[in-house]
């Protein structure tokens, strides 16, 4: 690993000003980072460290709305996000206990890591994205694989998610990385459903137009009987072949819809 | 360099760290608790975990840095002062949880992390919560068992394998 300049600041102020600088980058968990810097695939003059901001830590529900700060931890959702249960459950399941200790939902938004768990949940939500400087709708966050909206220097210092009337996340694991194979976020809400699927797309995660459109109509796992998802655009690696993810999308959203009743 | 203090096993250390120096690091090279083991570089192997403020962490994947003020816990703090071990340890020994022994000290800190938080763990419960423990000798059915039986439950039904 490169040496870097560590600081820790108390405000999501003095944590922007801090990254201002030239080469500066934020630390959330480092559950991702850390590993990355000790392959040297990245060089940040100074990390700023957003595990001192008592501003960005936290779970709270109002007003139909679970608000989760930037900076809480994986463990700490899955402890207290039961307002949002199909939330909870998904924290409760990524990586292993010690890595959800340190992890973060903010962290995990900014990577935008194709197989992460949170992108899934925050895009079948139509879940808000609020920065130190704006307000990002999920719909416009996600641009493709490790690609968001945000902008250099730009912190995630809370995500505001619309409690549905029923979700499920359903999680293939791949079980070396301890990731997801293939995931698919399903929500119901009053308006309609969505359906968010991670893992599967050489685009990053994205939602299953079709398979909201047939659910909205009729909420039950048959409903989507007769949809095929194409395989051209998704991911094929060892681990799986395209049209493997290809099929998993089906049989996973169809569980997910059954599991969410 | 800059100085970073902490507790370890209850006593009061610091020392100067780089930015980049991993807890990992402080404790083996600057602290000579060698107990600690690194085992990948990866974050996957367990081999380091650590508590830090009463939660299991990866002590290669936090920097010493952002451990200042905390209370950490590692493997040199299980055993009592006169060296008996504790129920964890001796269960290990009893039913012959490890092997070569290098992934011990992270699985008696996350087994003791689970014991915490749940007394009473059923088997599939130790397996998950293991997940992040990988261990290349056992097989993992004796450091279960071991778990199982430390946390004061009849393990004699746990067919040996
Ligand atoms: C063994 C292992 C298993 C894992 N399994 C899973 C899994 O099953 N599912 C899953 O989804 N993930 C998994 N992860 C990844 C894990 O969830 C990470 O915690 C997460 O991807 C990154 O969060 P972090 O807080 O650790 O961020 P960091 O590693 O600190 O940072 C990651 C990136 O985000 C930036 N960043 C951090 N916080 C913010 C913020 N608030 N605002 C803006 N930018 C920010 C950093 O600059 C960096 O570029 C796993 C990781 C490990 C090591
Ligand atoms: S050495 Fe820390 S996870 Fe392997
Ligand atoms: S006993 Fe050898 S790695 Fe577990």
């Amino acid at each position: 690993m490169y040496n870097f300049e560590f600081v820790k600041p108390a405000s999501v102020a003095d944590a922007v000003a801090a990254l201002g600088e030239e080469d500066a980058q934020a630390l959330g968990g480092g559950q991702t980072l850390i590993p990355t810097l000790k392959q040297r695939l990245a060089a940040p003059s100074k990390l700023v460290s957003l595990s001192g901001i008592a501003e960005m830590k936290g779970v709270s529900a109002a007003d139909g709305v679970l608000s989760v700060g930037g900076a809480t931890t994986h463990g700490t959702v899955a402890a207290e996000a039961g307002a949002y249960p199909a939330l909870a459950d998904l924290a409760s399941h990524i990586g292993d206990p010690a890595v959800r200790n340190r992890g973060t939902i903010g962290g995990s938004l900014a990577n935008n890591d194709p197989s992460a768990c949170y992108p899934s949940a925050a895009l079948a939500s139509g879940a808000t994205i609020v920065t130190n400087a704006r307000e990002i709708a999920a719909d416009d966050y996600f641009q493709g694989m490790f690609t968001t909206a945000l902008e250099e220097g730009e912190i995630i210092t809370a995500v505001k998610f619309p409690i549905p009337e029923a979700a499920n996340y359903q999680k293939f694991l791949q079980p070396a990385s301890r990731f997801a194979l293939v995931g698919v976020f399903v929500a119901k809400y009053a308006d309609g459903v969505r359906v968010a699927v991670t893992g599967a797309s050489e685009d990053g995660v994205f939602r299953w137009s079709e398979a909201e459109a047939a659910l909205s109509k009729e909420f039950r796992g048959d409903a989507l009987m007769d949809l095929k998802v194409d395989p051209a655009n998704m991911i094929g690696d060892l681990h799986g072949t395209k049209e493997y993810r290809a099929h998993l999308v089906g049989v996973l959203t169809k569980r997910a819809v059954v599991a969410a009743g | 360099m800059t100085q970073v203090s902490m507790t370890v096993n209850g006593k009061a250390v610091s020392g100067d760290v780089e930015g980049r120096t991993l807890l990992s690091s402080f404790l083996r090279d600057k602290l000579g608790m060698t107990g600690t083991h690194v085992g990948c570089d990866t974050s996957q192997c367990g081999a380091c975990v650590v508590h830090v403020d009463g939660a299991a962490v990866k002590s290669c994947t936090m920097l010493a840095l952002e451990a200042e003020g905390a209370s950490v816990d590692t493997i040199e703090g299980q055993a009592a002062a006169d060296g008996s071990l504790n129920a964890i340890q001796q269960a290990f020994q009893d039913h012959h949880g490890l092997q070569c022994g290098f992934c011990t000290p992270g699985m008696v800190m996350s087994a003791a992390a689970l014991l915490k938080e749940n007394p009473k763990p059923s088997e599939s419960d130790v397996r998950e919560y293991l997940e992040g423990n990988i261990c290349r000798c056992t097989g993992y059915h004796n450091i279960v068992k071991a778990i199982m039986a430390a946390s004061g439950q009849d393990v004699s039904a746990i067919a040996a394998e």
